[in-house]
């Protein structure tokens, strides 16, 4: 309920009572909230050019195929074959919608040098064939392109303006829908003859602008009476399919949030982000030139090829031919995968067709291939290389709206950017994208080498950590750097930091071995003299003993020879002796 | 370079030509009404007989607006001679409808400039 009310106050919803007649056009139906205003009067002002026969032939060709709403086409510029002949390249087949009673088309070549003005006229003509063709065709919408050139022609501008104001009251009488063309005019009013005063339900003004080589259409609703309408100016597209116009930004942020993660093809990166991208999701990564962005780019394409998923790659600074062999040599070979129908590789420089076009071919792609993963890889060459505040204005809201057709298509993305992380255009656009990854050199020791960054990651936990990236023969590696006293060391620093600590570790391991050894040859040493003192000890106690036994036997001896004396001497019979002579 | 009209005496009644003329209407509106009257004058004091003019109502053959690509009424177009002039109004202003159907030769028309 809640999301039904916002999107209708974002969508800008028609007041209650004003019906609609749908241009089939992308985008207008949407800002206009619904189409044009229903049997009312529709002026599309706009320069020569400016696209207001194709929004008018749109207008009919969309009521006759889809609405049901046969038309009729009245034109003062070209003729039937040649309008027909026009629109056939956007897939507009006016001849058979004619075959089929659908559209009438009325062509009339106004020359004002074969018309000679001699007193009072009325159209009455142009009202008898109107007439006529609405009957014939039972049409509900016409359209008059451009009516203006009817001033001028006939000499009396004053019958002019009252003959088609009395036109166009006519018209409204008659339940139609119309859209009435006019040509922008130099001067304050909308078109160069006024006529936007008779007009008064609704008004669209196109512009075609050209700056620095880049050539834009916009389109604004100036004027819908009844209804809240989006009233900013809206880029609008003529491509093969027709008229498209985008919102700049996404109108409802409706887009769905997936809780699927999927790889990018690098497991630390991986790791890194928590477990992945959220399928969906928008990655950037920005960095200086050979930082190595397409690589990323290519893997994660990779990764969902290899995943059996269909896949995009839009290349706006190199070839198709240029990537595969690049991406060969860090041991991707994404060749198989274009064979197979799973990747397709898109690359044109978008300062060739403007960005509307590039745009539009990007939307048709996506739905020819409908990829689940689309990598846009360099979005600063949209910008033509020139730093002008009014194309970076225009190139972020073309990437912008293309981050949005990735994201309302539930295409998980990856845009790559050149640039330091700062520049103006990656900034504004870093809003819209859900993870950011900067990539930048380090110069030092005479070696640049590449670190990644994770800036953002919405909704992850992710690592704060900078990595080496590393463009190895087998893919992108990511590996720690050495965070110490001197700092962040990579590449040949990091790798003679590492050897350095190895050789440290070495060293010490060595030093205890020795130690080890010192000390246990020390304890052979004390133990063998230890025993030898043992030895010397028990020697010694032998002695002892020995000098013990003979000390009684030197008693014994001195007693017997006593006795033995005594008894030769015949002395007092000793009691001890019990020797009785 | 020879002229299409008459260049002597300045009618076109002397050439013998039939001028070819059809004036586009719708009903009778007194604004066609005026024209055909208008032309009719004219055509009497400048081309006596040597005329005819077809007089084609849009009401009720709105088809032939377009094939002739009419957009106003009335008018007046010039089939023969060559080249093909039109005429848009109620001709009332005579000097408008000669030099516009150059019913007159050169010499006047340049007076009436």
């Amino acid at each position: 309920m809640v999301s039904t009310v916002l999107a209708s106050l974002t969508e800008g919803a028609v007041g209650p009572g004003l019906e609609n007649a749908p241009t089939g056009i992308p985008g207008l139906d949407q800002i206009t909230g619904g189409g044009l205003p229903l049997g009312r009067v529709t002026l599309v002002a706009g320069g020569a050019g400016a696209g207001k026969t194709l929004l008018g032939l749109n207008f009919l060709v969309a009521g006759a195929r889809q609405y049901g709403e046969p038309g009729v086409l009245m034109t003062f510029e070209e003729s039937a074959a040649k309008v027909a002949l026009n629109v056939r390249s956007l897939g507009f087949d006016l001849d058979e919608l004619v075959r089929r009673d659908l559209l009438a088309v009325l062509a009339f070549r106004v020359d004002p040098s074969e018309i000679v003005a001699a007193g009072e006229f009325d159209f009455e003509p142009i009202f008898a064939i109107l007439d006529d063709a609405i009957s014939r065709v039972g049409a509900k919408r016409v359209v008059l392109d451009t009516i203006e050139v009817l001033f001028g022609a006939f000499g009396d501008d004053a019958i002019v303006r009252s003959e088609l104001s009395r036109l166009v009251r006519w018209l409204e009488d008659r339940a139609v829908t119309v859209v009435l063309t006019g040509e922008r005019g130099g001067g304050s009013g909308l078109t160069r003859h006024g006529i936007e005063e008779y007009v008064t339900d609704c008004v669209i003004v196109l512009d075609h602008r050209v700056s620095a080589e880049i050539s834009t259409r916009r389109l604004r609703v100036v004027k819908y009476r009844g209804s809240a309408h989006g009233t900013n100016e809206y880029p609008f597209l003529i491509s093969a399919r027709g008229f498209t116009v985008l919102p700049i930004t996404s109108v409802a942020l409706d887009y769905q949030a997936s809780e699927e993660r999927i790889s990018t093809g690098i497991a630390r990166l991986d790791h890194m982000l928590g477990g992945g991208m959220f399928r969906g999701s928008t990655l950037m990564v920005s960095g200086t030139a050979g930082t190595g962005k397409t690589s990323l780019g290519a893997h994660v394409v990779n990764a969902a090829c290899a995943r059996g998923e269909q896949a995009l790659m839009v290349l706006l600074e190199e070839s198709p031919a240029q990537v595969l062999r690049n991406m060969r040599s860090i041991g991707l070979d994404l060749r198989p995968w274009v064979e197979a129908g799973l990747l397709r590789i898109w690359a044109a420089r978008p300062s060739l067709f403007g960005l509307e076009t590039h745009l539009a071919t990007l939307a048709r792609l996506i739905d020819e291939q409908e990829p689940s993963v689309a990598v846009l890889d360099g979005i600063a060459s949209l910008s033509n290389g020139i730093p002008s505040t009014e194309v970076t204005t225009e190139v972020t809201s073309i990437v912008a709206r293309k981050i949005d057709l990735f994201k309302s298509r539930g295409i998980t993305s990856v845009v790559t950017s050149l640039g330091r992380g700062e520049d103006v255009s990656t900034v504004s656009v870093s809003s819209m994208v859900d993870t950011w990854l900067l990539l930048r050199n380090t110069e030092a020791n005479g070696e640049r080498n590449r670190l990644l960054f994770v800036l953002k990651s919405r909704g992850t936990a992710h690592s704060n950590q900078v990595r080496e990236f590393v463009l190895t023969d087998h893919g992108v590696e990511l590996v720690d750097v050495y965070i110490g006293a001197a700092g962040v060391l990579a590449g040949s620093a990091r790798v003679t930091q590492q050897a350095a600590e190895r050789d440290a570790e070495l060293q010490v391991a060595e030093d205890l071995a020795r130690r080890r050894r010192e000390l246990h040859g020390s304890v052979i040493e004390h133990e063998a003299h230890l025993v030898a003192m043992q030895d010397q000890l028990d020697a010694e106690r032998a002695e002892i003993d020995r000098i013990g036994l003979r000390e009684g036997h030197q008693v014994a001896d001195t007693e017997a020879d006593r006795s033995a004396m005594a008894a030769r001497r015949w002395a007092d019979a000793s009691p001890h002796n019990g020797e009785t002579p | 370079m020879s002229e299409p009209y008459p260049a002597d005496d300045g009618t076109g009644a002397d050439t013998g030509e039939q001028w070819d003329l059809c004036l586009y209407v719708t009903d009778r509106s007194p604004k066609c009404l005026r024209a055909i009257e208008n032309l009719r004058r004219a055509c009497d004091q400048n081309l006596a007989g040597h005329y005819h003019i077809e007089i084609v109502d849009l009401l009720e053959n709105p088809r032939r607006a377009a094939d002739d690509q009419i957009l106003a009424v009335p008018t007046v177009v010039r089939r023969f001679p060559a080249p093909i002039r039109k005429l848009v109004g109620d001709l009332a202003d005579s000097d408008r409808l000669l030099v516009g159907l150059q019913l007159r030769p050169t010499g006047s028309l340049r007076d009436v400039r």
